[in-house]
């Protein structure tokens, strides 16, 4: 098992501010080990704003993130996936982005068309491998992303409400792939609003709500008896102010 | 209109039995304009793509003058090169004014702005979308500019056509650096210019029918690209 270079993905003092506004208070996270964590919320929580700020995308005004004990860097970055509600592909085939992503993340040469063939092929998108990759529907480009993100073999990866627009059927495909990236030891940091889907997949749970998280508990804990108000408010089904 | 009808046909004529004296004048255009394009991308490319995905203190002044610049008057420039080439000027004793590299110095410097401008907008919108994405690979500056230059290409060769457009269809800059010798620095604009000026209207509509054949195919080409851009989701 090699060294872990980003876990654990912590965060410790977090302030983010804009217009006047606290979106991000958070003083203490961290995600090691192994497993799914579903980082639950209504929308405008600031779900997706933490994500970016542990995955180094944004720069908090106070407080410190670490990847595995270091301030975040450019040289690790790949080891942390991320994908987003609104998959950004190149455009190119759907094989040709993820050569791209091995290109330019070191993968030699030899080794990038048989591993883009491989991931494609889990992401069930081998017949479209030729294909521009923008011209693929939603699920399909959504399953790339993924399959992209995959590639890379990330120690941990995050991903930002990847179903919101999806169909039964391509969330159900969506989850698969999140499944078995979790049992082969990827950690998941699953952002959503949707607490069926986090019945589904999470381990453990932080409910995050104006910014804040209320509380972080195993899944199972979290669905009998959460100990946060807004939580339980939040799984019945309440509007959240 | 009897002479008129006489001059469109002799200009056809010309046009048909590929006359030497208008094929050399068409061939130094094209010369001269697309070697300032070339250099005119050149500078402009690299140029837009920095203003695109950098930011440094004076970036939003730069971009300002870039865009005033696209709008620079062709005979203004002209006459500044003229002022650095001629023979009291910091560029004198090159001995450049009245050569075709003086004409494509003036073209570049009119076209470099538009590809500079263009290359920048179409730059920043695809930065725009894969900037975080780009962040996450981990890669660096460089590699960043070379995968945005690239996924933009349908648009950036737009933009060359743009300036190769601006530079085929001048004639105040030309003029002044070129000084419109015959079979030294002749260009079909300035051909015009000077054959109708002398009445000799069938060189000059003949010249004229392919200026604007070279602006409908340059439209096209533009048309063209965009088409297979959308149609292979590279827009």
């Amino acid at each position: 098992m090699p060294e872990p270079q980003v876990l654990p993905v912590a965060a410790a003092g977090i302030v983010f501010e804009r217009d006047g506004r606290r979106l991000l208070d958070v003083a203490d996270i961290a995600f090691d080990g192994i497993g799914c964590t579903v980082v639950l919320g209504p929308n405008g929580a600031g779900k997706s704003l933490l994500l970016r700020v542990l995955a180094g995308l944004i720069e908090p005004d106070e407080g410190r993130v670490t990847w595995a004990g270091r301030a975040p860097d450019r040289e690790r970055a790949p080891r942390l996936g991320v994908v987003f509600q609104r998959p950004v592909l190149l455009r190119r085939s759907a094989r040709a982005n993820i050569i791209y992503a091995l290109k330019v993340t070191g993968t030699p040469a030899s080794r990038r068309q048989a591993k883009a063939d491989a991931v494609l092929a889990a992401a069930r998108l081998e017949d479209l491998a030729r294909s521009p990759a923008r011209l693929l529907s939603g699920g399909e480009q959504q399953r790339l992303a993924l399959a992209r993100a995959l590639a890379l073999e990330p120690e941990v990866l995050f991903l930002d409400e990847p179903t919101s627009s999806l169909d039964p059927a391509s969330t159900k495909a969506i989850e698969d792939m999140l499944k078995t990236a979790a049992l082969a030891g990827t950690r998941i940091v699953l952002v959503t609003h949707d607490t069926a889907q986090a019945r589904r997949l999470a381990d453990d749970v932080v409910f995050i709500h104006h910014g804040r998280v209320l509380e972080r508990a195993a899944a199972p804990s979290f669905f009998a008896e959460s100990t946060a108000p807004q939580a339980r408010a939040y799984l019945e089904g309440a509007i959240l102010a | 209109m009897q002479d008129f009808a006489g001059e469109f046909a002799h200009a056809f004529r010309l046009l048909l039995r590929l006359d030497p004296d208008l094929l050399a004048i068409v061939v130094l255009s094209l010369r001269v304009s697309l070697s300032a394009v070339l250099f005119a991308a050149l500078i402009g490319m690299p140029l837009g793509a920095v203003l695109a995905v950098t930011r440094f203190p004076v970036r939003r002044v730069i971009n300002v003058l870039v865009a005033a610049f696209m709008g620079l008057p062709p005979v203004v420039v002209g006459l500044l090169i003229y002022l650095l080439l001629s023979h009291a000027g910091v560029l004198g004793p090159l001995r450049l004014l009245y050569t075709p590299t003086a004409m494509i110095i003036a073209q570049a410097v009119l076209v470099t702005p538009i590809i500079a401008a263009l290359a920048r907008q179409t730059i920043e919108d695809v930065h725009g979308e894969y900037a975080e994405q780009l962040a996450v690979f981990g890669i660096g500056p460089w590699q960043k500019v070379t995968t945005l230059l690239w996924d933009a290409r349908f648009s950036l060769l737009t933009a060359l056509l743009a300036g190769f457009g601006r530079a085929i269809a001048e004639v105040g800059a030309v003029i002044i650096v070129g000084g419109n010798i015959n079979h030294v620095t002749r260009v079909m604009t300035t051909t015009i210019a000077l054959e109708t000026s002398k009445g000799n209207l069938a060189l000059a509509l003949g010249l004229g029918v392919i200026l604007v054949t070279i602006a409908v195919a340059v439209n096209a080409l533009v048309f063209a690209l965009r088409a297979t851009a959308v149609r292979t989701a590279h827009a």
